[in-house]
């Protein structure tokens, strides 16, 4: 289906997502690269060495849940914009997450939006709690946003309600 | 008539790369660019790219031509790029004729030729695909990030390779609502990290389906499609009517490379890389030895492939000239193994097999 | 139809040109092709087919396809969309294959 729909399935995502042991203890990348293409600048831009794809650009790359601190370098570096950041230790209840949102207008801090699944569609409500927007994203803002732990899995975008 | 050591024809990602490793090596260069700006197609490429640190992966198109252009003024007037001059004839004594603004003509005589002329976009037959509204999506994609105009509200994109899908989300960037991405393969071909950018954003990607026409009277006012079967044939029964003002035609590129069949290179059909293309050897020399290619004009491709090519011919037509580097044969290596890289992978077959029928 | 904000991009407008079309007076920016001021203004019937007089936009963008062509100044067969607006052009939609003065 991924490969028609562009829409990857429960099974894939939870095989890129860290442990909830770790999402616990604090920000981790999700790095969501299904397909061997040539790109490496996620290696490139992770000062932590916890990604790594090896000597062929064409690997998948693998994130080490270990070695990764969640300082978020990588996401506005992928050019397929396919990481996040998830982070389980600010509340029992709710999940932050770090994505990239290369939109107008950007929304602002303690707006809440609608939050969508990867096929777009509505599932939950979400909270921003930061924009971050520094020139050395290069115009790909991240915005983290508090969303139920109930949707860990399902979100992964977001839009403002007008 | 002018005399010139390398005459590089195109100033998109290849002949800018081309132009930039030849000067590095010492050679005089001039860049022949039909449009009144340089940069090809990377002008209006506002998306990172993919590939690696050797391509300026990561960077935007649009960023990558202005480094590119930076590099090029510091070579002062090793490198010339000569703006609105189309070349319109290539002869057996390497003569190039040129129109330059539209009024001029001159012949250029030149010691080594690289042709970097790119590509252009295909389009697709359907009844009535001439209205006004159907555009390529290139064309749609300069007229927004080139010029800052939206084509219209909105648009049915036809194709889902990098450029359909790539467009689109650039046209919801723009504001601009785009009601499904289409193409008549049973699977994307893009890179699936782009789809799945537009996917999450609520854009259904509808695979197996085509165009069954178009409607309007002055320009475009709907879209009928319907899904096909495993034979591309459409299915009876399935028509779905989209009101859109705006279609996007993205079926793919051909190979853009007249003036190197006119000067009778060996050419072949290579249906990998999406036309007639040049024969040609690894260091991207025609049969004709001091003639060249790099780019989409040897075959469709990505820019980062654009561009390492670009990088080994200046380089190996520099070598001809007698402008051979000490350190020729470690830079050749390097540049055939990033080539070798980004072809490499599952996404890299169809180019490989091309690679090797088109191998002289 | 101008994109006034863009996440990415940001769009430096020259000056403003004045031209005409079909005698009609209007204005684009310097820097800007006749083909995307026309369009900026909402025109996209640039030309008549020779043989159905179908109406013609334009397809490429980049000079390849002729599907652009216009009279611009009395001269017919202009590839309006890559040909830059100038004062005072007086752009025209060409009916059939225009004729060379």
């Amino acid at each position: 289906m991924f490969e028609k729909t562009g829409v990857a399935s429960r099974e894939m995502v939870m095989t890129k997502f860290p442990s909830v042991e770790r999402i616990n203890k604090g920000p981790v990348a999700v790095v969501e690269c299904y397909q061997k293409i040539p790109c490496n600048p996620c290696q490139t831009a992770c000062p932590a060495g916890a990604i790594q794809i090896g000597d062929d650009i064409n690997n998948i790359p693998e994130r080490d849940e270990n070695r990764c601190t969640g300082c978020g370098m990588c996401v506005a570096k992928c050019p397929g914009l396919s990481i996040m950041i998830v982070d389980g230790s600010k509340s029992a209840d709710t999940v932050e997450f770090r994505i990239p949102y290369e939109f107008l207008p950007l929304p602002e801090a303690g707006e809440t939006v609608t939050g969508l699944d990867r096929a777009g569609q509505p599932v939950c409500k979400a909270k921003v709690v930061r924009v971050m927007n520094p020139p050395s994203f290069d115009r790909t803002p991240v915005v983290t946003l508090e969303v139920d732990r109930a949707y860990l899995y399902d979100f992964r975008n977001f839009r403002r309600e007008v | 008539m002018r005399e010139v050591e390398l005459l590089i024809i195109g100033s998109g990602p290849a002949g800018l790369c081309a132009a930039v490793s030849a000067a590095s090596s010492g050679a005089k260069v001039l860049v022949l660019e039909r449009s009144f700006r340089p940069g090809g197609q990377l002008i209006k490429q506002t998306h990172m790219f993919f590939g690696s640190e050797s391509q300026y992966a990561s960077h935007r198109g649009v960023d990558i031509a202005e480094i590119l252009l930076k590099k090029i003024e510091e070579f002062g007037d090793r490198i010339e790029i000569m703006l609105n001059a189309t070349a319109v004839g290539f002869y057996e004594d390497n003569v190039v004729t040129v129109l330059k603004d539209e009024k001029e003509y001159f012949k250029i005589k030149a010691q080594s030729v690289i042709c970097a002329t790119g590509a252009y976009e295909k389009s697709l037959a359907f009844p009535n695909n001439d209205l006004p509204g159907i555009y390529g999506a290139g064309a749609v994609q300069t007229l927004m990030n080139v010029y800052g105009i939206r084509p219209g509200n909105r648009v049915l994109m036809v194709g889902a390779g990098n450029i359909g899908v790539i467009v689109s989300y650039q046209l919801m960037q723009a504001g601009i609502e785009v009601v499904a991405v289409l193409d008549a393969a049973p699977r994307i071909g893009a890179y699936l990290v782009h789809a799945s950018k537009l996917a999450r954003m609520g854009v259904p990607i509808l695979t197996s389906h085509t165009v069954k026409e178009a409607i309007g009277t002055d320009c475009l006012e709907a879209a009928v499609v319907c899904e096909v079967d495993d034979k591309f044939r459409p299915i009876p029964g399935t028509e779905k009517r989209y009101d859109v003002d705006v279609m996007c035609i993205s079926v793919g590129l051909s190979p853009l490379n007249e003036l190197l069949a006119m000067r009778g290179v060996e050419m072949k059909y290579v249906a990998q890389l999406s036309g007639y293309v040049p024969m040609r050897t690894e260091n991207c020399e025609t049969a004709i030895p001091g003639i060249f290619v790099a780019g989409d004009a040897s075959g469709i491709e990505e820019a980062s492939s654009a561009m390492a090519e670009g990088y080994l011919a200046g380089l190996c037509a520099a070598a001809k000239l007698g402008y051979e580097p000490a350190d020729f044969e470690q830079r050749r290596q390097a540049y055939l193994k990033q080539l070798e890289d980004l072809r490499s992978g599952p996404v890299g077959d169809r180019i490989r097999a091309g690679m090797k029928i088109s191998r002289l | 139809m101008r994109i006034t904000q863009h996440p990415i991009l940001t769009f430096d407008r020259g000056k403003e040109i004045n031209f005409t079309f079909n005698g009609q007076p209007m204005k684009g920016f310097e820097g800007e092709t006749i083909a995307a001021a026309l369009h900026a203004a909402g025109v996209k019937v640039l030309a008549k087919s020779p043989e159905k007089h179908r109406p013609r936009g334009f397809y490429c963008a980049i000079g390849n396809c002729a599907s652009c062509q216009m009279v611009v100044d009395g001269e017919p067969n202009v590839r309006t969309c890559i040909t830059l607006l100038k004062e005072g052009m007086k752009v025209e939609t060409q009916e059939g294959k225009g004729k060379i003065k």
